[in-house]
């Protein structure tokens, strides 16, 4: 197994450093120079101003020495400078990492847990009314963007109810510490959470469901049954464990489009993450910036799916590690 | 001449006089909204324009601006001309200290010139009059131009020209500098905490040299990158100030209709944000004059005025704002009038070539008013086709001229020889810049007006030159102005005397109190 993971580590780097390249030249690509952009913030712009941002940024060397010195950067751990936001690029990521983590890995427990909850449920007492409840609603949650839920949650609970608030991390000025301020993240957290677990939460309850039917038809269930073991033991052991796999692999991918979501999600709720910081950058072109935030990303869609190949062996025995 | 003396009349006081009805009140923290976040707070290296929101409260300019731009006492008590126009002698306040108590003295004025000539662009521009600054003691500073400049009195508010504290930045490399991120200025407000992503807080300066003031505690200025949410953080009560343009502009007249909600669209007059279509004059039928007007006449502009920004503004009859000196409307008119519009495209010959318009992609209301606009000049005959950018994207498309039609809008910092000339001299046509003369368009005549009008004096010399310049501009129609923009400040009506000046909240919250 630790061969496994050794040579899983050693191609996600290479991986990684392919990413690194094309993303690189994939934002080149894109109309819009950071000087220029910067210029117009000015609100002026002429040839000196221009040039010397350029220069600043390091765009008037060529193409592959720029590639050079960020690659070069990267592999000793050095993310570059942002100069738009004038502070290393590896301290703009570490100040907002934490609350994209909170987010994206409350909304994939809360997602995750519930979605395999419902999709037994709806499984367990498929034709009924229950699974046609349960299956419109995840129709309904799979089927509305991120930013409508988001906004009509707002609508609801913040506006009309007063119940969450709206935006933001915590209470600004409030000054609280220890397990109040803990109590005001939650709160600040639940709409957001919710918001972007919705969509995966739909998808892993009608997965579950789909997988538990089909396996439910397979031969070594009714064995289960004929040796006389219980609805329970067989719905647990054997038909959610056999039927989670293809769960799991979405899951894996998910983690991927988690981040995605997130993008949204922070921007509408002024949640502090990556998301935004990584929507901002694009906006201004801040080149290393946006590169930082993708090779972060890259990075931990990379040990999310490590996670998974590691989980599929704890979910089947069956299945053993290729080295 | 005779000598002319501007004294500043140390009107600090006459400034505040919409407050002597009500003696303001002390302590108390206002909640304003930020959009965007502004990548850093050094206003001498970064200049947009949440960054002179923030920044004004923390740093100073010698001078401020009155509603009717006239100079008014900051950094500098009193101020002298020269018989010949070209020396201007600054006294500057005495007792001032930086945040860290290092006083601020006429070196830091000398620094700050040669630091912004190399670090702001504007600036630069501003001060390319300039032959030198002295300071023959600590409290006086001469500036000794080359020529005669009719707006030099209007390039010294804070987010044209801040003060930069010497100690902290002489010998140091600015941009990494790290005050850039922990600003060190005279204002009534210091810095105090910056929460990437969620909020600004600013404290008050217990020294600040306008005894009495600041009247506020605290600001914090909430980071909320979605519009609506921006609306909503007001409607819940979280933030009290939604400077102008915060929030998407078919929410302004819900938001002032609610309880406890004052409105003002004061503040702009520095400013006077103009919007219009730049018409790419080099090439295909927009090089015609006819089409130019073709276009003015084609465009309801009422319709603009009234359905997409909600009645707030005013339809603009020339290059100049109604708002800024030597304004006339004693112009060509172009009222919306689809037959003419579409007589002048027959006459010029235009015969259905394609037409690229660039919308502004600064949020709804810009986007809709490209979709008026399209119909407009479809209706009239046009093949139009939008290209959707970003604002980096459609930024370069108009600097290096990849465009036909493409919207617009700018600040004219009230004077024509600092934000209209630019737009319209031969000079100012340079490839790959923005904000410039991006159309194309060149004419001696104008180029010597603007010459002309900048040096001139006296000041009824200026404001013939500057007329005649406004109806040369809009008979030739270089680009299509549409609308004086008007950006309104929404705020609790307990916020009061927030916006003072013809800067608006871009000169800090000096002057505001909570009538609590």
């Amino acid at each position: 197994m630790l061969s496994f993971i050794a040579q899983r580590v050693l191609k996600g780097v290479i991986v990684l450093l392919a990413i690194v390249v094309l993303n690189f030249f994939l934002i080149r690509l894109a109309p819009g120079d950071p000087a220029v952009v910067m210029a117009g913030e000015a609100g002026a712009s002429d040839q000196i101003f221009v040039n010397q941002l350029r220069e600043k940024f390091g765009l008037d060397k060529p193409l592959p020495e720029q590639l050079f010195i960020y690659v070069k950067g990267v592999v000793t751990l050095d993310l570059g400078f942002s100069f738009r936001q004038q502070a290393p690029v590896a301290k703009l990521i570490g100040e907002r990492l934490p609350a994209t983590l909170l987010l994206t890995l409350t909304a994939f427990a809360i997602s995750l847990a519930l979605g395999i909850l419902f999709g037994t449920f709806a499984a367990r007492f498929a034709g009924t009314f229950l699974d046609t409840a349960i299956t419109v609603f995840a129709l309904i949650f799979y089927a509305m963007p991120i930013f409508w839920v988001a906004l009509m949650g707002i609508l609801l609970f913040s506006v009309t109810m007063d119940w969450l608030p709206s935006f933001g991390y915590e209470t600004v000025g409030a000054n609280l510490t220890g397990f109040s301020h803990a109590v005001d993240v939650a709160k600040h957290l639940i709409m957001p959470a919710m918001t972007l677990g919705l969509f995966f939460m739909a998808t892993y309850t009608r997965m579950t469901r789909a997988s538990m039917l089909e396996v439910k038809r397979l031969d070594f269930v009714k064995t289960a049954r004929a040796k006389g073991l219980s609805d329970a033991v067989i719905q647990r052991r054997h038909v959610l464990r056999n039927a989670l796999l293809p769960v799991v692999t979405l899951a894996g991918v998910h983690s991927g489009t988690l981040i995605g979501g997130a993008v949204i999600t922070e921007t509408v709720f002024a949640w502090p993450g990556i998301g935004r910081l990584m929507y901002d950058a694009l906006l201004q072109r801040d080149y290393n910036l946006l590169l930082g935030v993708f090779v972060i990303c890259s990075a931990m869609v990379l040990i999310f799916n490590l996670i998974t190949d590691l989980v599929y062996r704890l979910v089947d025995p069956r299945i053993e590690f290729a080295s | 001449m005779p000598k002319r003396v501007l004294l500043g009349l140390l009107l600090a006081c006459g400034l505040t006089a919409p407050t002597l009805a009500q003696e303001p009140k002390t302590g108390g923290v206002i909640n304003a909204v930020i959009q965007p976040e502004p990548p850093g707070l050094m206003l001498a290296m970064v200049q947009n324009g949440p960054v002179q929101m923030v920044s004004g409260n923390i740093f100073e300019g010698l001078l401020r601006y009155s509603p009717k731009l006239e100079p008014q006492p900051e950094l500098a008590e009193s101020w002298s001309v020269s018989e010949d126009a070209k020396t201007y002698t600054f006294k500057l306040r005495k007792g001032v200290t930086w945040h860290d108590g290092k006083p601020f003295t006429a070196a830091d004025v000398l620094f700050s010139v040669e630091m912004l000539k190399q670090t702001h662009a504007r600036a630069r521009n501003n001060l390319a009059q300039v032959d030198k600054v002295e300071a023959p003691d600590d409290y006086t500073v001469v500036f000794t131009l080359k020529q005669p400049f009719g707006p030099f009195l209007g390039i010294f508010e804070v987010g044209s020209m801040p003060m930069v504290p010497k100690h902290l930045y002489e010998g140091t490399d600015w941009k990494t500098n790290p005050y850039n991120n922990a600003p060190v200025g005279t204002g009534p407000f210091m810095f105090r905490e910056w929460q990437k992503g969620s909020f600004i807080r600013l404290v008050k300066n217990p020294n600040y040299h306008e005894k009495g003031k600041p009247y506020l505690d605290e600001i914090y200025w909430q980071i909320i990158p979605d519009a609506a949410a921006r609306s909503v953080a007001y409607e819940t009560g979280k933030v009290d100030v939604l400077p102008g343009g915060s929030v998407e502009n078919f929410d302004v007249p819900r938001l002032s209709k609610l309880k406890d909600t004052c409105v003002t669209g004061a503040g702009w007059e520095f400013f006077s944000p103009l919007a219009w279509l730049w018409l790419n004059n080099r090439q295909g039928p927009l090089a015609d004059k006819r089409v130019r007007q073709a276009i003015m006449y084609a465009i309801d502009r009422d319709f603009a005025k009234d359905v997409i920004w909600n009645g707030l503004g005013k339809v603009a009859t020339g290059p100049s704002a109604s708002t800024i000196k030597y304004y006339t409307d004693d112009v060509k008119k172009y009222p919306y009038d689809p037959a003419k519009a579409k007589a002048l495209l027959k006459e010029a010959g235009y015969k259905g070539e394609k037409i690229r318009l660039l919308p502004l992609a600064y949020g709804e209301t810009w986007q809709r008013w490209g979709e008026a606009v399209k119909q407009n000049l479809q209706d009239v005959g046009m093949n139009i086709e939008t290209i959707a950018t970003d604002v980096a994207g459609g930024n370069q498309k108009i600097g290096d001229w990849d465009y036909d039609i493409a919207f617009t809008y700018l600040y004219q910092y009230g004077d024509p020889a600092l934000g209209v000339g630019r737009n319209y001299i031969s000079s100012a046509i340079a490839k790959g810049q923005m904000f410039n003369n991006v159309e194309g368009y060149s004419n001696p005549e104008i180029d010597k007006l603007f010459a002309d009008g900048a040096v001139a004096t006296p000041d009824s010399k200026r404001k013939e030159i500057y007329e005649k310049a406004q109806k040369i501009l809009v008979e030739d129609v270089p680009v299509a102005w549409m609308l004086e923009l008007q950006f309104p400040t929404i705020m609790r009506c307990k916020v009061k005397n927030l916006i003072t000046t013809g800067i608006g909240v871009n000169d800090g919250f000096k002057d505001a109190w909570l009538d609590k």
